[in-house]
């Protein structure tokens, strides 16, 4: 589940990346890579677990599902405070930086 | 249980080779504007290396970081000395090592193979591109 809801993530990410680009003032490349390169590593994760549990892997148990959607939808908010960081942090509009001469003057 | 410290440690060095090639592109086009007059005007073709390592270096921390925080949802990493559970106890700690060089190694791989996969499509456009250039002069 934590998969899925990082891969739907990834995925608008990369339509809205891809409806602005070139332009990048946004900075939505960070989060799309930021996604894909989660959405990676938790695929890998899930074959192992699949190596180990079988067709068990597909029939989890309502409370883990639960869980791993609470999860999910915890890393795609985090991965949101992360890129909003960067870019109040690389300012590639210049908003922040207009904002405070604003107001020291 | 620690697979994410395999692709941060990539990740760290994806960083300190990004600015290292950076620095010296810059250095590069420093050079190319004092003798910009001689050269005749190119059109812009390619991706310079940093920026499609700076791919690799967003993929691997953006993962690992979004991996070490379903560590911390799941109590196998604590704010506290040795930060990973695992690592209190030898069993355990084996498990773990056993772990990331397994599924963190793996990890670390797929990503940088879908790194690969994009540089193979960037070189890919940058030879169209280039293809149209000579076209179009």
């Amino acid at each position: 589940m934590t998969l899925l809801v990082t891969v739907f993530a990834a995925v608008v990410c990369t339509i809205l990346w891809y409806k602005n680009a070139p332009e990048s003032e946004m900075k939505l490349g960070v989060l799309c890579l930021m996604y894909w390169g989660a959405s990676l590593m938790w695929f890998v994760d899930a074959i192992f677990e699949y190596a180990e549990l079988k067709e068990e892997y597909f029939t989890p148990a309502p409370a883990d599902m639960l869980n791993d959607l609470f999860l999910g939808l915890s890393v795609v908010a985090l991965g949101l405070i992360i890129w909003l960081i960067v870019l109040i942090v690389k300012d590639p509009k210049g908003v922040v930086k207009s904002a405070l001469l604003k107001k020291s003057n | 249980m620690a697979c994410f410290l395999v692709s941060a440690a990539e990740a760290l060095v994806a960083t300190v080779v990004t600015k290292v090639v950076e620095k010296k592109e810059k250095k590069q086009q420093e050079v190319g504007e004092v003798h910009i007059e001689t050269k005749t005007e190119e059109p812009v073709t390619k991706v310079p290396f940093s920026r499609k390592l700076k791919w690799l270096r967003d993929m691997l921390w953006g993962g690992s970081a979004l991996l070490a925080f379903e560590h911390i949802w799941h109590g196998e990493v604590v704010p506290w000395f040795p930060f990973l559970t695992a690592a209190g106890d030898p069993t355990e700690a084996a498990e773990m090592l056993h772990e990331m060089a397994t599924v963190g190694v793996t990890m670390a791989v797929v990503v940088t193979l879908a790194w690969l996969g994009m540089l193979g499509v960037a070189a890919a456009l940058e030879k169209r591109a280039q293809k149209d250039a000579v076209t179009e002069s």
